[in-house]
């Protein structure tokens, strides 16, 4: 398979730029007469950049917005506000055939292999549809040739064209998902917790061919999950959401290694590791109480209700994920600063 | 299965050098319209008093039908047990009428489950729900199960206790709801506790406060407790022993410290190394080839050779024993002790 055709291929260069994004979803009351009596505000002013050829990990607790973000970008939703570059041209206003060429562009993978799939198609059909959308991608006749050529791609055997998704485990449905994920030759591939519904030994399968994947293609991803230890694996850069904002953003080693938000320090520091003696070494942070209800957000920062750093001002003033001079990277705190020897 | 009476006597402290709770070579099939699942193969494990098990598995590797098997919650059909044995305190719940089990469930050993929002009634308020049980076994008056209810809930630590009685399950976040089932599940006082994958639906902050719960009252109250779950990170913080089972079986028994630190199982390796570490970068994920075996047609000899990188003739021919390696490990493959040396180096 051979990489999608573009004249200008850098690697590195900005591919889609997101922009202050809002996604408030409404709260009616009232049976004939439905009146809006608040919001849930989902996603709340998110700006990410994404490069060519990386993985921009999205990592977050339930609830916390990033599976809603991955729908507004594939336009699955219509924003409340803000704007998504793409290829030069803004992603949320496009309709039409020019909607429908930017989505060419950019492809998902689902969570769940089981409900993703439709029950009644074969893998074959599941496979071609996108080309039946998109006749222009595949010539007349060629199209279940191609099919088999992403079966081969994604590890599946080509000849099971006419099987149907119940005759496939797990992580071999995960592996339909993405081979119909790649059936447009994108060039941004959205994963929403991809590996979340399958056990260890398949996780890994399915990681690895995704890293191959991007290897071979140039692929680049929006790589949405809540385990931290695969989003690190996986991910070049990584964005720490809560309720709905972007805490914390930075590289791999910056998130991982000198956090500044204590998020994402709490976080990182709840995750289990696979090592009895690793546990004593390591401070745990212990947030109490649970995340707060989107629709009543605290004021001012918005994790100042778990926080054991908040001061009067996180209650009055909105902490901005600017670069601080103390920062290497952008953390939305009054007090961003690396954590003392953990 | 012993075909001899067992007395309906009370609870009898444990006999010497008996296990609090003994299952010995476990057998269970599902009988379906497709055919005979072999779901557990000849499972062993044992509980002593205060300590935490950990059986760590897959998903079809038998894990929760074993615990299943154990509360007596099997649905037959499609489920039979066809051998074995389930001791509780040196005497066979297997061979107890149903009414018996039922003097067990709940006051001996009580059991929580993953998912708490499908687990808990939807239209009754938590409170009531805490309190049926009382009612129902222990006889109490409406008023007294209430107090003892709001006990509880303080127990678990779930905020205004008093005020959240007459809430209902889905006015509940995932972490209190949790909570609500471990205080339905500690209302008899249990002398063993079985957590089904208690933490799998929760996130990582809330589940790290869940787990701490559970150690906590694992201590204070002097139970023994079986952790079921899928998570390596999970179980490396709070048990004490693990066994991990794939294909119905259980292939490695160890301590948890000498388990992490050299798997003498190629199955235990293979998962180990498969997951991604926080703590440790590395570069592509070593992973276990192909997929676990369908249990209508359960591979010859070890259920596990053609998936292994050590499998030989001899693994497509003999089934493994359990092999004991010392300090109480085994290990149920042919060359568990290359495997172990293999892992230490």
């Amino acid at each position: 398979m051979t990489a999608p055709a573009s004249p200008t291929k850098v690697r590195g260069e900005t591919l889609l730029s997101v922009d202050n994004v809002v996604k408030h979803f409404p709260i009616s009351q009232g049976v004939l007469f439905k009146k809006q009596i608040g919001a849930v505000k989902a996603v709340d002013g998110v700006s990410f950049e994404l490069r060519r050829g990386e993985t921009l990990g999205v990592v977050g607790e339930s609830g916390c917005g990033k599976s809603t973000l991955a729908r507004l970008l594939m336009r699955l939703e219509s924003p409340t506000a803000g704007r998504a570059t793409l290829e030069g041209r803004d992603l949320f206003k496009a309709s039409g055939s020019e909607l429908r060429r930017l989505r060419r562009n950019m492809q998902m993978v689902m969570q769940d292999p089981y409900t993703s799939l439709n029950p009644r198609m074969t893998v074959g059909d599941i496979i071609g549809e996108p080309f039946d959308i998109h006749p222009e991608a595949a010539p007349k006749g060629s199209k279940r040739g191609r099919v088999q050529e992403l079966l081969d791609v994604v590890g599946l055997n080509p000849e099971h064209i006419n099987r149907y998704p119940h005759q496939f485990s797990g992580g071999q449905r995960q592996r339909i998902g993405i081979a119909r994920a790649l059936a447009l030759r994108p060039e941004i591939i959205v994963c929403d917790e991809p590996v979340s519904a399958l056990d260890v030994s398949i996780q890994a399968q399915v990681i690895n061919l995704l890293e191959q994947l991007q290897d071979e293609l140039g692929l680049s991803y929006i790589f949405i999950a809540h385990d931290l230890s695969v989003v690190r694996h996986i991910s070049d850069r990584v964005a720490v959401m809560y309720l709905g904002k972007i805490v914390e953003i930075g590289t791999e080693e910056e998130i991982y290694e000198r956090a500044t938000h204590p998020y994402t320090q709490a976080l990182l520091s709840a995750v289990p590791v696979p090592d009895p003696d690793a546990r004593t070494d390591r401070s745990i942070i212990r947030l109490t109480g649970d995340v707060p209800s989107p629709a009543d957000p605290p004021s001012g920062c918005r994790f100042r209700t778990r926080c054991w750093k908040a001061q009067e001002v996180c209650a009055t003033q909105e902490p901005h994920a600017v670069l601080r001079a103390a920062d290497p990277h952008p953390s939305a705190c009054h007090f961003a600063e690396v954590r003392a020897a953990a | 299965m012993t075909q001899s009476a067992v007395q309906p006597t009370p609870a009898s402290p444990t006999p010497p050098g008996g296990h609090l709770l003994d299952v010995r070579d476990l057998h269970i099939e599902f009988r379906t319209r497709e055919g005979v699942a072999k779901v557990i193969n000849g499972v062993s494990y044992h509980l002593d008093p205060g300590e935490t098990l950990a059986v760590l598995g897959e998903s079809g590797s038998g894990k929760s039908v074993t615990a299943q098997a154990i509360m007596g919650i099997l649905d037959t059909p499609p489920a039979h047990i066809t051998a074995g044995q389930i001791l509780y305190q040196g005497q066979d719940l297997l061979t107890r009428s149903e009414e018996q089990r039922r003097q067990v469930r709940g006051k001996e050993i009580a059991m929580i489950f993953q998912d708490a929002l499908s687990a808990l009634n939807p239209v009754f308020p938590v409170g009531w729900q805490i309190g049926e049980t009382l009612r129902q076994r222990e006889g109490m008056s409406r008023a007294d199960a209430r107090r003892r209810a709001v006990e509880l809930m303080d127990l678990v630590k779930i905020p205004a206790a008093a005020k959240r009685l007459g809430d209902y399950p889905h006015q509940f976040s995932g972490g209190m709801r949790q909570r609500v089932m471990i205080a339905m599940a500690l209302a008899l006082n249990p002398k063993v506790l079985i957590a089904d994958e208690p933490t799998t639906a929760l996130d990582v902050t809330v589940q790290a406060q869940i787990m701490d719960l559970l150690a906590d009252l694992r201590r204070d109250l002097n139970m023994a407790m079986i952790l079921i779950t899928h998570d390596l990170g999970v179980v490396a913080g709070v048990a004490d022993r693990i066994a991990v089972m794939y294909a119905g079986r259980i292939v490695e028994h160890a301590d948890v410290r000498s388990l992490y630190r050299a798997p003498a199982h190629p199955y235990t390796k293979g998962l180990l190394e498969s997951i991604p570490r926080l703590d440790v970068r590395g570069q592509a994920l070593a992973t276990i080839k192909g997929l676990p075996p369908n249990l209508m047609r359960i591979p010859s000899g070890c259920p596990f050779h053609p998936r292994c990188p050590y499998a030989q003739q001899v693994c497509v021919d003999e089934v493994p024993h359990d092999l004991v390696l010392g300090d109480g490990r085994t290990s149920a493959c042919h060359f568990a002790q290359e495997v172990r040396d293999d892992s230490a180096r």
